[in-house]
């Protein structure tokens, strides 16, 4: 600049030799907050992580993001409750993302593809028995063959899926998806003996040479209630009804059938009955809003046709009829006899009031402790007894597959540590990215995708699948509502928005980095961060 | 408007980039390589929205030039915190003169170019409101008559902010400036008067006016890259708050221009030849109270001694902007 | 080749000349003749490339000027009396940004009241503003200096004022040399900027300077307008290699060497002083004249030496420091200080009175005898002056000045009629 006028003129860019940081009295932080359909994942599934892929069409690594935590996603993607979506900060805005429906789609995809898991890295060289192939035993034995482990799977009955198969009808969860993602975990190199009932597990694990057991047998045991009835009244309980439809012989109920209950089991035997041609009418002693069956369930049975009879308790069964005394509801919501009562016709009750666990194999195992039915077990899902841990709906829980799924997960994970004679130490939760922390200016408005029916014919007569998925499109968009809430998804906001040139960006999945030499603090990168990955804190002065 | 070609993903839509965006759908200022027209190390006040706006507005004019521009600069802040001798914050060929003849200097810049047959060099001429629509208003006049070849940019912060916030032709009504404060009858600048430099603009029939705000970067890259695709003289008026003179939070800058288009408080448009060609609809239409409030000029509209009349002359003056420039959707407009 | 042709037209030529490529240009007599000359000239295609701009103002003719003059353009606007002082804010910065543009002021007085007519209030208000000033006595003169004035402002970076007396040059019909082209390319190179705003390079002008270094910028435009004093001797030199002809330069003498009475003045009316001075030394006085053309930068030593041998002299100046007195005659002064010279200052022609050479007999032959005051206002009215002086004293309400003086003057329209 020396042949230049003095003063007057100045070299480009030579401001950088101020350094405005010095000006800032708190600094931007990037961060990751835990997404709330994260945090609400009993599978502890990485929801917002393995959508991040779907968006960008990736679905190979979205499925595989996905299987870190949950091996069945198609199983899941069709019977989920998807806590994940009731959570969801994008049902603030508009709707919440479907994300059940792009699992489903992810998981189909990764069966018509043949996309496999990875073999393990290594084999530790242990033995772990995994008892019962229902989910929470299907999940723990990916795990730990995923950790390098050696796994059996000892099931009691014919077919593996335990309640997936024998509790959830077809038409909810087809069969050649079950089977296809059971086969991928046997991939694996799990083995699965079918037809084995473990009458004492600590035989068991001796003869096998096991280092440790997962106990995961479920809750099949239909519970009775004392309905006064005589000989030829015709009583069986819902999980044998939905167990034997899956067997040659079909059950026997009859045309007119009372299903007893008003949960999601009830309603899967009223449905299933009236896809046999039965007349099926649900009887329950509370209102819909108190049923604890899902309201998206009760409303599917309603269209197909089945009748339900609320504030009603069966006070006798006879032969071809039974008894019903109308209830009402105290003030605190609780049912009350009225004393009304009225005469229904039925050729058969089926009970569908809850399950219990089958403890038989437990029997002479020191030191554990059993309280209402279940098995209780520490955080780190041992039972008292040494290397016998246990999972799913024999453990105090919500009976869920996704909860099951989690169990296996979260008992792999300190059966391994067990193993290696360490504790498994979960990495500490991040903070919630609630709504508040988001900014919603920047997502466009986009309804959610509407997930196809079967026609109305089509579910009272067959057990085709209701539900229909996502083609690749849909599930795209789908995926790309998502909030990324509390996540960086490299939307350049903090880059372009700063009045200071000093967030610095590092390219294609390397986010992005705050220049502090020149970040005055202002904070508009905060405020202006679409879903909430930045924090102001105050600098120490 | 027309600017919208691609049907923008669910994710981030309205954000600066968009990692899935093919790179050449993305904004000016998503790109590593941008011109970053001003540098780090301005004196701009923390979350000053001129030095945004600025930076957005030259970096997608040199983006549009392939980087063939000459900047002119009126005084004021952006002149004042970017050349501060010994250091320049500028990375584009530069020249500030005086504080009311920016849009002069450029017709010279934009004659020696045309002159000396170097088409492919641009001119963009800038200021703020006072620069703009007060002190510099003959020669911007003359400019736009000529029809000059420049593209002329006020940032319009609605006072003049360099000399400690004094009432400029574009403040307000009702908004507290050291000239017009809130005392007396009519607190705050009073109603009735300022001028709409963008209608005027219009009335001079150039090829193109348009209105941006800093929060909607898209829009406004999309404005100046048109208007730079254009030749003759062009005008840009970008809303840029001023945390300091307006009395809000550092971090609210883009909020509050935000909120000023949501309300309709500053209708964002673009005309061509005189007649409004494009709007950019009000998303979530906001009552005018979301803007005030979170500003101390209005203070004295809320609170204690409020004046619930002037906020409803105010809201009725952004009613007035949605009507005249339609600037809600049919549906959302009867809804 | 020589023409019998108006002053303005002249120098529109000798502009045109230069090669001037943007030009701006804002109506205000007595300058119109000048651009009207140009805009012709660039409209038929004669003069090219060059863009001729009709600004609003004369505020923008000097901001569009700045601006295509930063631009590496060779820049030329012209302006007078209003029109200079409109400009204002703009000439102090294109001087204070180094940008060599050549704009002719056509002297006018400067109102209220207000007057189209000949006197050096505009540009000598423009004293400070850093530009060089250079007044040409004759139409002959104002051609050679527009030409001599694009060389010394490009070569040095800094603006200049051409300055021609209003109607009495510019509108005045003479005999002038108008040079080929070749002779003023062979004379004017084309222009080479110090620096110019290129994407290729981008530098910032025009930058904020606090008290750190502002007094040495200030310093560099004065050291600048020193050097100028060396150059500009230097340029009439070879202007007249050139050219063939004396012209421009830092003063010039006539009649001086034995000259105990010394006139000293600018522009035009050095013919009348001369004519005057002829007739004084055909009757045998020892008077001479110093004539100054290069008002900014003032050439100190060139004056003091002109003078230092004389025993007295008058500053013959058409411009007036309201409160003070004597503009020229305070530089004039300051150049022969410790001489013990005696010196006299008078104020004639504002606003187009006419100097004629009967007074001008009678201001020297006081001077000779030294019997002047040490400002005299040459054929100032004393009766009209007088009688408002009075009305003011006795009456608050007295009235405009210019309309009673009318009225006293028997000029006055209403005075017709009352």
């Amino acid at each position: 600049m020396a042949n230049k006028p003095f003063a007057i003129t100045l070299k480009p860019g030579t401001s950088l030799a101020n350094l405005t940081g010095s000006w800032r009295s708190s600094r931007p932080v990037y961060l990751n907050r835990l997404p709330p359909c994260n945090n609400a994942c009993p599978a502890g599934e990485n929801i917002q992580g393995w959508l991040f892929h779907a968006e960008s069409g990736d679905y190979e690594q979205a499925w595989r993001v996905l299987v870190r935590d949950n091996p069945l996603p198609s199983v899941m993607g069709r019977v989920c409750y998807h806590p994940c979506e009731t959570s969801c900060n994008r049902g603030q805005l508009d709707e919440a993302v479907g994300i059940n429906s792009v699992e489903r789609f992810l998981g189909d995809e990764a069966i018509k593809r043949g996309w496999k898991f990875d073999a393990p890295a290594t084999e530790t060289g242990k033995k772990v028995l995994v008892v019962g192939a229902g989910p929470s035993g299907l999940s723990a034995a990916y795990h730990l063959a995923r950790m390098g482990h050696q796994v059996e799977i000892q099931e009691a009955g014919p077919l593996a899926g335990g309640m997936m198969r024998f509790g959830i009808p077809k038409y909810r969860l087809p069969r050649d998806v079950l089977d296809a993602e059971v086969q991928r975990i046997l991939d694996l190199g799990v083995a699965l003996k079918l037809n084995t009932k473990v009458e004492n597990i600590e035989q068991s694990m001796q003869d096998g040479g096991f280092d440790a057991a997962f106990l995961a047998v479920g809750a099949h045991i239909g519970k009775r209630a004392m309905i006064p009835a005589g000989d030829a009244a015709h009583i069986v309980d819902a999980v044998s009804v939905l167990r034997s439809m899956e067997g040659e012989d079909k059950p026997m109920l009859g045309r007119k059938v009372v299903v007893y209950g008003g949960g999601n089991t009830a309603i899967d035997v009223a449905r299933t009955v009236k896809r046999m041609g039965g007349e099926p009418l649900i009887v329950y002693r509370r209102t819909r809003d108190k049923a604890p069956a899902h309201d998206f369930e009760i409303e599917e049975a309603l269209q197909e046709g089945v009748m339900i009879k609320w504030l009603s308790t069966i006070k006798q069964a006879g032969v071809g009829e039974i008894t019903v005394e109308k209830m009402e509801l105290d003030e605190k919501g609780f049912p009350q006899p009225t004393g009304e009562f009225e005469k229904l016709e039925a050729d058969s009750v089926v009970l569908a009031l809850g399950q219990d666990v089958d403890l038989s194999l437990l029997n002479g195992v020191s030191g554990l402790e059993i309280k209402d039915g279940t098995v209780q077990v520490a955080p780190n899902m041992m039972t008292g007894h040494a290397g016998i841990f246990a999972g799913g709906d024999m453990v105090p829980s919500e009976r869920t597959v996704t909860v099951g799924v989690g169990h296996g997960k979260k008992a792999a994970r300190n059966i391994d540590a067990w193993l290696r004679g360490i504790t498994y130490v979960p990495e500490p939760k991040h903070e919630i990215a609630t709504f508040d922390k988001l900014n919603p200016w920047y997502y466009s408005d986009a309804d959610k995708t509407v997930r196809p029916m079967l026609d109305i014919i089509r579910r009272q007569t067959s057990f085709d699948e209701v539900q229909g998925g996502l083609d690749e499109t849909n599930a795209l968009f789908e995926a790309r509502r998502c909030l990324s809430c509390g996540n960086c998804f490299e939307c350049d906001n903090c880059y372009g928005v700063c009045p200071d040139n000093a967030v610095i960006k590092l390219g294609p999945g390397k986010g992005f980095e705050f220049n502090y030499d020149y970040c005055k603090g202002c904070g508009i990168c905060e405020a202006e961060c679409p879903c909430g990955s930045i924090k102001m804190v105050p600098e120490d002065i | 408007m027309g600017y919208q070609t691609v049907k923008f993903y669910q994710t981030g839509t309205y954000t600066v980039g968009n990692r899935l965006l093919a790179p050449d759908e993305r904004s000016v200022q998503a790109g590593e390589l941008r011109s970053n027209s001003i540098n780090s190390g301005h004196r701009a006040c923390q979350g000053c929205g001129e030095a945004l706006g600025a930076r957005y507005a030259i970096d997608a004019a040199m983006a549009e030039s392939n980087n063939q521009l000459i900047a002119v600069n009126a005084t004021g802040c952006l002149e004042v915190f970017s050349t501060p001798y010994p250091e320049s914050s500028w990375q584009v060929p530069w020249i500030h003169s005086l504080f009311g003849n920016a849009p002069a200097v450029a017709t010279g810049v934009a004659a020696a170019m045309k002159v000396k047959g170097k088409t492919e060099v641009r001119v963009v001429a800038q200021g703020g409101d006072g620069g703009t629509t007060d002190i510099g208003f003959g020669c911007l006049s003359g400019m736009f008559e000529r029809n000059d070849d420049v593209l002329y940019i006020c940032y319009d912060n609605e006072a003049y902010m360099n000399t400690g916030v004094q009432r400029s032709s574009a403040t307000p009504p009702t908004a507290r400036t050291a000239t017009t404060m809130p005392v007396g009858k009519e607190p705050g600048n009073v109603f009735g008067q300022g001028k709409n430099v963008p209608e005027i603009a219009m009335a001079h029939n150039i090829p193109y006016v348009a209105t941006a705000t800093v929060a909607d970067l898209r829009d406004l890259e999309y404005k100046v890259r048109k208007a730079m695709k254009m030749h003759g003289a062009r005008y840009i008026q970008i809303f840029v708050p001023c945390p300091l003179g307006w009395g809000a939070a550092s971090h609210d800058t883009i909020k509050l221009a935000r909120l000023a288009k949501e309300t309709g408080m500053f209708p964002v448009f673009e005309a061509e030849h005189g007649e409004v060609t494009g709007v950019l609809k009000i998303r979530n239409k906001q009552p005018i109270e979301e803007y005030l409030k979170p500003q101390k000029r209005f203070a004295h509209l809320f609170g204690k001694h409020a004046h619930p009349e002037m906020v409803a002359h105010l809201q009725a003056i952004a009613d007035r902007n949605i009507r005249k420039y339609g600037l809600l959707d049919e549906e959302k407009a009867h809804g | 080749m020589l023409k019998q042709i108006e002053g303005s037209k002249a120098v529109a030529e000798a502009v045109a000349l230069c090669r001037p490529e943007v030009i701006c240009a804002y109506p205000i007599s007595p300058q119109t003749h000048i651009v009207e000359g140009l805009g012709e000239m660039v409209k038929s295609g004669e003069l090219t490339p060059c863009e001729f701009i009709n600004v609003e103002s004369e505020f923008a003719a000097m901001s569009v000027a700045i601006g295509s003059s930063a631009a590496g353009a060779r820049s030329y606007t012209a302006t007078a009396s209003q029109g200079l002082l409109f400009m204002v804010e703009a000439v102090y910065n294109a001087a204070g940004l180094g940008l060599p543009i050549v704009m002719t002021v056509a002297n006018r007085a400067i109102g209220a009241p207000i007057n189209i007519w000949n006197d050096h209030s505009d540009s000598l208000s423009q004293r400070d503003s850093g530009w060089m000033q250079l007044f040409a006595e004759t139409n002959q003169e104002a051609v050679d200096l527009h030409i001599q004035a694009f060389k010394l402002a490009e070569e040095l970076s800094m603006p200049i004022m051409v300055c021609m007396d209003g109607f009495i040059l510019t509108h005045a019909f003479e005999r002038v040399d108008i040079p080929t082209q070749e002779q003023v390319d062979g004379y004017l190179p084309p222009f080479d900027p110090r620096q110019s705003l290129d994407p290729k390079e981008p530098i910032s002008i025009g930058a904020m300077v606090g008290p750190e270094a502002f007094m040495e910028v200030k310093y560099l435009a004065h050291a600048k307008q020193m050097q100028a004093l060396e150059l500009i001797p230097q340029l009439a030199a070879e202007f007249k290699q050139q050219f063939g002809r004396d012209s421009g330069g830092l003063v010039r003498t006539y009649r001086a060497d034995d000259a105990e009475t010394m006139i000293v003045a600018m522009g035009s009316v050095l013919g009348t002083v001369k004519d005057t001075v002829d007739e004084l030394r055909e009757q045998g006085h020892k008077i001479g004249v110093l004539g100054i053309i290069s008002y900014r930068p003032f050439p100190l030593k060139e004056v003091r030496a002109a003078l230092v041998n004389c025993k007295r002299f008058v500053v013959l100046e058409k411009s007036l420091a309201v409160g003070m007195g004597g503009i020229v005659a305070t530089d004039v002064r300051m150049a022969v200080s410790g001489t013990g010279l005696k010196g006299f200052t008078a104020i004639a022609g504002l606003g187009g009175r006419n100097i004629t050479k009967a007074s001008l007999h009678k201001l020297f032959l006081e001077a000779e005898q030294e019997k002047l005051e040490p400002v005299t206002f040459v054929d100032l009215d004393w009766d009209v002056v007088n009688k408002q002086l009075e009305r003011e004293r006795q009456n608050r309400h007295s009235g405009p000045i210019a309309e009673n003086i009318l009225f006293d003057k028997g000029m006055s329209t209403s005075a017709k009629f009352g």
